[in-house]
């Protein structure tokens, strides 16, 4: 057992350190380390930079594209990118349907869609939620008719986050009604300029756009655009979210939020103190830190398991959002009543009217009310526990 | 990076698992505790002949020179079947300062009688008032030409009934609350001026309280430097403090376990009680409050080693914190879900959340590190 980085992997930082530090431009930066508003441009224009690195899929076997990484290197590259204050690269490209290609996929599909993926060209969205299926996503109703070299798909989903932006989509669509719901399920990808496809913004608590109602009618799909086997889609869908429990910890980005925390902590004022001298928060801020430590090593004990994944693995999605909702909950109470006043155009960095506050406070309650989705989305936090009873514990 | 275990430690670990389901049934252990002894000859011998009593000496000393991670897989063990014996109070603690902090001839003295099974040692530290702050010493040792003198009360010796030998610190200049003038002393349990009353917890370990009148000892039962006994104190007790968060490790394992097998028995409704959802998400959460334990675990045993001190502090503390805090959830909830089964001298589960319980407290309990490691946060960033 040894707790420390090998040299190799201490250099790797450094080279990371290094590329982030030349590269990452400054409008990027302080988009992110402010968390004004998010734009299509920064995830795009961050993306292709990393490509032209050979750094644009660090997920990714070498065959591909992507960069061959081992999982340790990767959370090192996630984390120093976190640090630096870099856009989360699209997780819907590179992380869901990418996986799901690769392994079930065909040549053509391979070849037509992961240089897209990896080069930032192409923005993909999700399409599994619909407004009848949450944690029950098997129910799902949207359809997909066989017609000669077609599917007609019609439904709705729904959560689809990003979808404003989208190009391409992948979707889960009943495909048989007549079996059990499970395997009548498979798995599509559609153009999202598709005649008969319509996207409507959901605004959420916080007044932001950031998801959306997908409508399809009569949507003509080829059945070239299938992957795998028809009424096969459960078993991708589950392979995927096999392929993500360690990316749901998100430690990296946590990583950066306690840094930014801390400094939160010293800058805001408490009847003339830093805000960090007041015993109350402080205990809650060394507590949140250590439960942070606690679940990087759980994160390294799970990526460095010889033997693949073991049980811990199912813990990381509910301890890691469960962090992340109470760092944004520090960041908006360490700034107490400024954090009332909701100025949007405030989000935008050429923003120069008037505030409560700093800069500290302008995103504080917005990203509080946000960050309720965490524990929701990915399989609700209730619902993991019920994977942990019937998968871990056998009950 | 690496969480893999060496063949040998995976060996030892097997093995003394193997012993204890096999010799240290919950029959042999109420036996044990009822037997009013604190400890067992034959289990004793049996871990002395496993090597487990020299594990973490060095070579030179008839010691296996094994690290934190070893104590580990002991302590995490002894955890699971909740095992009673004197292993943390002689060998990890006052065995552990005796090999970082001793000189040789007390090394020569001590580590390999440990290691044989013949002598047992308990650390005398704490003090009444003092709660967990290790620096608060007002027993005094007075210089009496090359020899000194000591007086005063200690509370909390974890096996100091079942002792040959303790080690005292004392205040031998400074004040009461002062980490500038402690000394540590070796002194015979039977030593004239010295007496122990011995007291069983509630868990079935032993607890002593050890009262020093005008005990008289020579300048050799000094270790390592007068006045300058803080830092080997401090750092024995990090130690210490690492075994315990990996024995809690064990012990909420054990409660895990033992909570999934009794609500997969019992029925109630007509289904085993583990059917409803509300039952199974609390296995859940203990399970996730272990496994958050194991992590931190594992970062305590290998901080507890090194001479970085504010690094060690940090790590300890925050595992401490986290495993006590967990220590709880996972003792009430599998009580809780035993029904009143659990409530009852009978089961194991009830003796498994006593043991978890009394573990927050030694050594300081959860707020103690919490204020340890929030003070450790102030220094650090305001």
């Amino acid at each position: 057992m040894d707790l420390n980085y090998t040299p190799e992997q201490e250099a790797f930082r450094q080279e990371v350190r290094q590329f982030l530090q030349d590269n990452l431009p400054d409008d990027i930066r302080e988009r992110v380390q402010k968390r004004l508003r998010f734009t299509k441009d920064m995830i795009v224009r961050w993306q292709q930079i990393l490509y032209k690195q050979g750094w644009g899929a660090s997920t990714w076997p070498t065959e591909f594209g992507g960069t061959g990484w081992s999982e340790v290197e990767q959370l090192i590259f996630e984390e120093e990118c976190a640090l630096a204050g870099a856009p989360r690269q699209l997780d819907f490209g590179l992380r869901m349907v990418a996986p799901v290609i690769m392994k079930f996929g065909n040549q053509e599909q391979k070849d037509k869609h992961l240089p897209g993926i990896l080069d930032g060209s192409v923005w993909w969205s999700q399409g599994y939620s619909e407004p009848g299926s949450g944690s029950d996503l098997a129910s799902l109703r949207t359809t997909a008719e066989r017609d000669g070299d077609y599917y007609i798909v019609n439904g709705q989903k729904t959560w689809t986050t990003l979808g404003q932006h989208g190009d391409w989509i992948f979707c889960l669509v009943r495909t048989n009604k007549d079996v059990k719901a499970q395997e009548g399920i498979s798995f599509l990808l559609i153009d999202m300029k598709t005649p008969g496809i319509d996207v409507k913004p959901i605004i959420m608590l916080d007044g932001e756009h950031e998801i959306n109602d997908v409508f399809f009618e009569n949507v003509k799909v080829p059945v070239e655009n299938l992957v795998g086997e028809e009424d096969k889609g459960w078993t991708y869908a589950k392979y995927l979210l096999g392929h993500e429990r360690t990316g749901l910890a998100n430690v990296g980005q946590w990583k950066a939020m306690m840094r930014r925390l801390k400094e939160i902590a010293r800058e805001e004022q408490d009847d003339g103190h830093a805000i960090i001298e007041n015993p109350r928060f402080r205990d809650r801020l060394a507590q949140l830190d250590a439960e942070l430590r606690a679940l990087e090593l759980t994160v390294l004990r799970v990526l460095t398991n010889a033997t693949g994944p073991g049980p811990e693995a199912s813990i990381l999605k509910i301890r890691g959002t469960e962090i992340g909702q109470r760092l944004f909950e520090l960041a908006m109470e360490a700034t107490g009543q400024d954090a009332l006043a909701h100025i949007p155009d405030a989000l935008e960095p050429d923003y120069n009217g008037p505030m409560v506050g700093g800069m500290n406070a302008v995103p504080a309650a917005g990203d509080y009310f946000n960050m309720r989705k965490l524990s929701i989305f990915g399989g609700s936090n209730e619902i993991q526990r019920n994977i942990i009873s019937k998968l871990v514990l056998g009950l | 990076m690496n969480f893999e275990l060496t063949e040998e430690q995976q060996m030892l670990q097997d093995s003394l698992r193997r012993f204890l389901a096999n010799e240290y049934t919950f029959e042999k252990r109420r036996e044990i505790i009822e037997s009013g002894k604190g400890t067992d000859a034959g289990i004793w011998n049996a871990l002395a002949e496993m090597g487990l009593l020299a594990f973490t000496f060095p070579e030179d000393y008839d010691g296996l020179g094994g690290n934190g991670i070893d104590t580990m897989l002991v302590m995490e063990s002894f955890g699971r079947a909740l095992v009673t014996e004197p292993y943390l109070a002689t060998v990890v603690l006052a065995g552990g300062l005796v090999r970082d902090a001793g000189s040789d001839a007390q090394k020569q003295a001590i580590l390999p009688a440990i290691a044989s099974g013949e002598k047992l040692m308990a650390l005398a530290t704490y003090e009444h008032g003092a709660r967990y702050n290790l620096a608060h010493i007002n027993t005094v040792a007075k210089a009496d030409g090359s020899d000194y003198v000591l007086n005063g009360t200690k509370t909390a010796v974890i096996h100091g009934g079942q002792a040959n030998q303790l080690i005292v610190s004392a205040r031998t200049s400074g004040d009461a609350r002062s980490e500038d003038g402690i000394t540590l002393f070796l002194v015979d349990a039977d030593a004239n001026g010295v007496s122990v009353t011995d007291f069983v917890t509630h868990d079935g370990f032993r607890t002593a309280e050890v009262t020093l009148k005008d005990v008289k000892v020579g300048a050799d039962a000094i270790i390592g430097e007068a006045n300058q006994g803080f830092p080997a104190l401090e750092k024995a007790i990090d130690q210490g403090i690492a075994a315990l968060c990996a024995e809690a490790v064990g012990a909420m394992d054990a409660m895990t376990e033992a909570t999934l097998e009794y609500t997969q028995t019992r029925k109630q409704f007509g289904v085993p009680i583990s059917k409803f959802q509300v039952l199974q998400h609390r296995m859940a959460d203990m399970f996730i409050h272990a496994q958050q334990g194991r992590s931190m675990a594992i970062l305590a045993a290998d901080s507890a080693d090194s001479d970085d001190r504010a690094a060690r502090r940090e790590a300890i503390s925050q595992a401490k914190m986290l495993i006590g805090q967990g220590a709880r959830e996972v003792g009430q909830a599998g009580v809780q879900l035993h029904g009143g089964m659990g409530v009852t001298d009978e089961m194991w589960a009830a003796h498994i959340f006593k043991r978890l319980t009394l573990i927050n407290l030694v050594f300081g309990d959860a707020d103690y590190h919490l204020g340890k490691v929030s003070d450790a946060l102030l220094e650090k960033i305001a």
